[in-house]
């Protein structure tokens, strides 16, 4: 735990940032107020693998597919069977825990590898019949042009629309994070033998931790598709889930706010990088590399070992996953 | 769906065993990294991929049947060159961290090497011929098979006995098999572990290209032909039991076998089938068919 002093200053920091933020898009151009939304976003896809994978330690290797599902369930519902924006945006967070809930099921069963290689299939599979699945789904097309209501038709008023959510999902997963849940969950990353011993249900903790994950999934998911009106099977794809992996690696696993930042670095690397080149997953490649060698606690991670002296680190100390 | 004769049976039981013999030979060499290096080799699909355009290239420079053998020889042995210097430069030095790094590591060298294969080769279709000795069918059970699919039957149990009399009665497969077990013992008998890894990791590449060579002529060589691959991959030697070579071909077998049949059943969703059995065996068994080495 950080000293009172520095948690003051942390939501000062915190309460000017949301200022700054939410001044931003009346000096910025459209584009960049879009790739602002994009970073939400993604910001919050990627905390939401932190969920399972920094705090619960779970090698939760295809998290995108809940992400898509999100996103398609939203875009179905609204184009299919021509629900109201308002319902389909809260039914299609439910769609995506619920599969969640179906994989983790399958999931928890394993440990580690094994845990990680199964959900890349069933994730897979997932993809697969979302690509075949023409009729339904569009295949590789994908959907395009969802309506939106007025309200947030505008790419300024979708960038308050996600910035709400995305603060509210920051809140509540806060919370979680440090609520008796969190703890226990951070607890049984480092030593689930002695968890199971104390007489913790781990596998149910653990799919309690993919649910609610893969429900704030579903919420960046349905985002995107608020911001970008369109879905498309490659949000379900495994290099997809990888790349989000390596936000979480670049921001830090074992904090919260991490993950936020490796995105942020990652969507604005990917924005600026491709102007100049097509080979974006080289120069990931290329990052990923650097990164395994030069920094494996992350961004975040470093700057908190540099701030602190050891042992006194806010969000736990580093540890092997 | 009732028209199902044993003609078409017949057609798609070789076609499923010609597949699962390719699956088989890619993940003999995945599963031999897993048992040895205890890492899923994500690059293993990208090294597949540039086995088969190597092949094509090969093919492209010597013409007629000659540049066919050059090529199921010469690939593989050029897949094993980049995974040579990528191990010794590179991911060697990982081999104390956490597995986590491993993984990541060969996440990040598929990233590349599928760039890589782009920029070389480009994004246009790819094929070759395989060599005029194939040309025609054999007819079986009244469905007429392609004589490089009886090629495919051959080469795979082939390719499992050399791996398993390497492993189990050669010096340096012992060696191998002892340093995933305790690494520490086997260095401290005076053997260098590192170069035990690095021999078993590229035997593993080499098996990959050799995968990717043998499938060159019987599909279009693509640049997505590694995502595709690997996931089936991965499936196929968890459900085998990780590390256990005969789990390999078990598992290549089903999910050969499930497709092929799939396709008379549903042909849109044919690629559902597979799955669906990988689901069953692991509810039934968690850890895989055979057993597990780890």
């Amino acid at each position: 735990m950080r000293k009172n002093g520095s948690n003051t200053k942390t939501i000062l920091f915190l309460a000017a940032l949301a200022v700054v933020l939410l001044f931003l898009p009346s000096v910025l151009t459209r584009f960049y107020t879009y790739i602002l939304s994009l970073i939400f976003v993604t910001a919050l896809l990627a905390m939401s693998l932190n969920m399972v994978v920094g705090h619960g330690g779970l090698f939760q290797f295809h998290h995108c597919v809940f992400y898509g599902v999100g996103a398609y369930a939203f875009a179905l519902m609204i184009t299919k069977a021509g629900l109201p924006m308002w319902i389909s945006f809260i039914v299609a967070p439910f769609v995506s825990a619920l599969t969640g809930l179906i994989i983790g099921w399958l999931c928890v069963r394993l440990t580690k590898l094994y845990f990680g290689m199964l959900q890349i299939s069933l994730g897979s599979l997932i993809w697969a019949i979302i690509f075949r699945w023409y009729s339904l789904t569009h295949g590789d097309d994908g959907i395009h042009g969802i309506p939106m209501p007025d309200l947030i038709a505008s790419t300024t008023s979708a960038y308050y629309f996600i910035f709400l959510f995305f603060v509210l999902c920051l809140v509540v997963m806060y919370l979680i994070f440090k609520s008796p849940f969190g703890m226990t969950l951070q607890a049984m990353r480092d030593n689930p033998d002695r968890c199971a011993a104390v007489g913790i249900n781990v596998r149910r903790h653990q799919l309690t931790a993919i649910v609610l994950a893969t429900f704030f999934a579903g919420i960046a998911g349905v985002l995107f598709a608020v911001l970008e009106r369109t879905v498309f099977p490659d949000l379900l794809f495994w290099v997809l889930s990888l790349e989000v992996f390596i936000m979480c690696l670049l921001g830090g696993w074992f904090t919260f706010a991490g993950p936020a930042v490796g995105a942020a670095i990652t969507v604005a690397l990917r924005t600026f990088v491709g102007i100049y080149t097509e080979y974006w997953t080289l120069v990931l490649g290329v990052l990923l590399i650097l990164l395994i060698f030069f920094l494996p606690e992350g961004v975040m991670g470093f700057i908190y070992s540099k701030m602190e002296s050891s042992g006194q680190r806010d969000a736990a100390g580093p540890r092997g996953v | 769906m009732l028209s199902i004769d044993m003609a078409a049976l017949g057609s798609q039981l070789f076609v499923g065993l010609s597949r699962s013999m390719i699956l088989f030979i890619v993940c003999s060499g995945l599963s031999y990294v897993l048992g040895v290096l205890r890492v899923p080799n994500v690059a293993h699909g990208s090294l597949y991929m540039i086995g088969a355009f190597s092949a094509f290239s090969i093919t492209k420079l010597v013409a007629g049947p000659a540049g066919f053998w050059l090529a199921l020889i010469l690939a593989p042995l050029i897949v094993a060159a980049v995974s040579f210097v990528a191990e010794r430069a590179l991911f060697c030095h990982l081999y104390e961290r956490e597995h986590l790094m491993l993984l990541l590591f060969t996440f990040a060298l598929s990233l590349i090497l599928g760039d890589l294969v782009k920029i070389i080769w480009g994004a246009e279709y790819k094929s070759i011929m395989s060599p005029a000795a194939f040309d025609g069918s054999i007819t079986v059970l009244g469905a007429s098979i392609p004589k490089y699919n009886f090629f495919l039957l051959i080469v795979g149990p082939f390719v499992a006995l050399a791996l398993w009399l390497f492993a189990n009665k050669t010096k340096i497969g012992k060696i191998a098999r002892a340093a995933a077990v305790d690494r520490e013992m086997v260095g401290a008998v005076g053997i260098n572990v590192s170069w035990v890894f690095a021999f078993a990791f590229v035997l593993g590449c080499f098996l990959a290209g050799l995968g990717g060579a043998l499938v060159a002529p019987t599909v279009s060589i693509t640049l997505g032909m590694d995502h595709n691959l690997i996931i089936e991959a991965f499936l196929i030697v968890i459900i085998g039991g990780l590390g256990n070579l005969w789990g390999a071909m078990v598992g290549s077998l089903i999910f050969g076998l499930t497709q092929a049949f799939g396709v008379l059943f549903w042909p849109q969703f044919a690629i559902v089938f597979p799955y669906m059995a990988v689901v069953i065996v692991l509810l039934w068994r968690p850890k895989g068919l055979l057993k597990s080495v780890w």
